[in-house]
């Protein structure tokens, strides 16, 4: 085994060595660019950038002039709810969102409301998925717009996108999904789903970083969007700037390794993460999943360790690269926002940690990490002063803390 | 975020932790913080009432790190002391000598509040 051991795909992934290999000459020998339209390097440059375009459009069951590329995620959601707010605005000035969604999708509406547009934040059941009634409820004749990411990237939890997609085309909305966590590792449709918008990223599904790309539904119906960037008119329009070649191969490449793998490797995702699970909980006492089991991500797997704090937890295990919901770190204290939208308490957001495995993880990684969690859990509940309050029967919600 | 090397010897060999009988009379508990905010101090100190000196100390610590060091440097410096001399332990000597960042200043504090908490509680309870 090799230490450290990586642990934490919901934040990156390496490049699969044959996404790298595609890339490579795309630097180098193949450097042309795609709008150069009168000669040979233009040409190539074109060549693959059409074929990443219908690479991703494959994964993801559109068409390949559907797709834009970005720069990432970040700049897809932008792009997707600024675009469509603004060129929707004289239709309505409603969104609505969930208050799960990454800060890509979050910041982006607080930026819009200042603007005067309306924005619903939909609450999380305690499971972590929204409320389709509660969705039904908020759509007034001013909404013009549905951003639900497809995949929480904490917790894993996938929400119910058909259903969503079928009540907002009933409804007229358009309807925008943030599927970074999702495409590649589940199936996703946006034919069947009634999906409008949907981002996705380069770097979390063993491509390189610095590239994404944006679905835009071109028919049924057919979506505008106000660019956010503009100069040359690239991407019809809708993204200005020279597109990044090897970065849109890479990315290509990645969605065609995923679509051909994506059944045998959910299926080893799974396996890993349930084993993980059962060891952990069958050492462990006190331990509580975060978000539903029911629909998640094969490779997800967010556990509060009740009467740990998570940073200390991190610090025991520094052998492994995995994430806490805890931010003992920053000035005001707050745990994961995500945690706390689904009603855990604050102690118990403090306690989490998150396991994301990927595909270059082993059975024998899995195995160490399991042992090496409980060893330190049971370490730091020797120390906790609450696991011993615990122990002695005393309800810790009628203690009178001394809050500082 | 590096730690120091001193609270990382803390955090893998800490030093006194456990608990003392908290309805002895010579025995004073401070339990600081809040588990929503992510760290609770627990901070014992066993006193032999005819030299005012502490004889034990003891703590356990929920939260971070830099809080399981602080508290546990604490106990270290707590044995040995008056009662008086342990209440001019000030926070920023933990940060000193733990090289604690600013961001993890609140521990130093919390161990300073706790090590008040189980001295006035030892106070109360033998009626000084």
């Amino acid at each position: 085994m090799k230490f450290p051991i990586y642990m934490d795909y919901h934040a990156t992934t390496p490049v699969d060595p044959r996404v790298f290999e595609a890339m490579k000459p795309y630097f180098t020998e193949l450097f042309g660019n795609p709008a150069s339209r009168n000669h040979s390097f233009g040409w190539a440059a074109e060549d693959a950038v059409e074929k990443g375009r219908k690479q991703i459009a494959s994964l993801i069951g559109a068409n390949s002039k559907e797709i834009v590329f970005t720069s990432g995620a970040t700049e897809s959601n932008n792009l997707a709810i600024k675009g469509v707010a603004q060129m929707y605005a004289e239709r309505g000035n409603h969104i609505i969102t969930a208050a799960t969604e990454h800060k890509a999708t979050l910041d982006t509406c607080k930026h819009l409301e200042k603007e005067g547009f309306r924005v619903t934040y939909l609450a999380v059941q305690a499971n972590g998925l929204i409320d389709l009634n509660q969705l039904r409820e908020a759509i007034t004749d001013k909404t013009i717009l549905i951003s639900i990411m497809y995949a929480n990237n904490e917790i894993g939890v996938v929400q119910p996108i058909a259903e969503i997609g079928k009540l907002a085309k009933e409804r007229g909305v358009l309807f925008h999904t943030d599927a970074v966590q999702a495409a590649g590792k589940i199936p996703v449709n946006v034919i069947a789903d009634n999906i409008d918008l949907l981002s996705i990223s380069g770097h979390k599904i063993y491509g390189p970083k610095g590239v994404g790309a944006l679905y835009v539904r071109r028919k049924g119906p057919r979506v505008q969007l106000t660019a956010q960037i503009d100069g040359g008119g690239h991407e019809r329009g809708m993204r200005s700037g020279t597109l990044n070649v090897p970065g849109i191969v890479g990315l290509g490449e990645a969605c065609a390794i995923a679509q051909a793998e994506m059944a045998e490797e959910s299926k080893r995702m799974a396996y890993l993460r349930d084993k993980l699970k059962d060891r952990l909980l069958g050492a462990l006492d006190e331990c509580y999943i975060n978000g539903t089991m029911e629909s998640r991500l094969p490779n997800n797997l967010n556990i509060s360790f009740a009467f740990v704090e998570g940073e200390s937890l991190l610090m025991g295990i520094n052998d492994i690269a995995v994430s806490s919901g805890s931010a003992c770190t920053s000035a005001t204290l707050e745990p994961s926002y995500v945690l706390k939208a689904l009603g855990a308490g604050d102690d118990l957001a403090h306690s989490s940690i998150r396991f994301g495995i990927g595909r270059f993880n082993t059975e024998e990684e899995v195995d160490y990490v399991a042992g090496k969690v409980i060893d330190v859990v049971q370490k730091l509940r020797e120390l906790s002063p609450l696991y011993e309050m615990h122990k002695e029967g005393i309800d810790l919600t009628k203690v009178q803390w001394t809050a500082h | 975020m590096a730690y120091s090397d001193k609270v990382l010897d803390h955090y893998n060999n800490p030093r006194n932790v456990g608990s003392l009988d908290k309805a002895d009379p010579t025995v004073g508990t401070g339990m600081v913080g809040a588990p929503e905010c992510g760290d609770v101090m627990k901070l014992q100190v066993k006193v032999n009432p005819s030299t005012g000196i502490i004889e034990e100390a003891k703590f356990k610590t929920f939260g971070c790190g830099s809080a399981i060091a602080s508290s546990s440097l604490a106990t270290e410096w707590l044995r040995g002391k008056t009662v008086d001399e342990a209440l001019a332990i000030k926070n920023t000597d933990i940060v000193n000598e733990l090289s604690l960042p600013p961001v993890k200043i609140h521990c130093s504090v919390l161990a300073e509040d706790a090590i008040k908490a189980a001295i006035d509680d030892y106070k109360k309870k033998s009626g000084n």
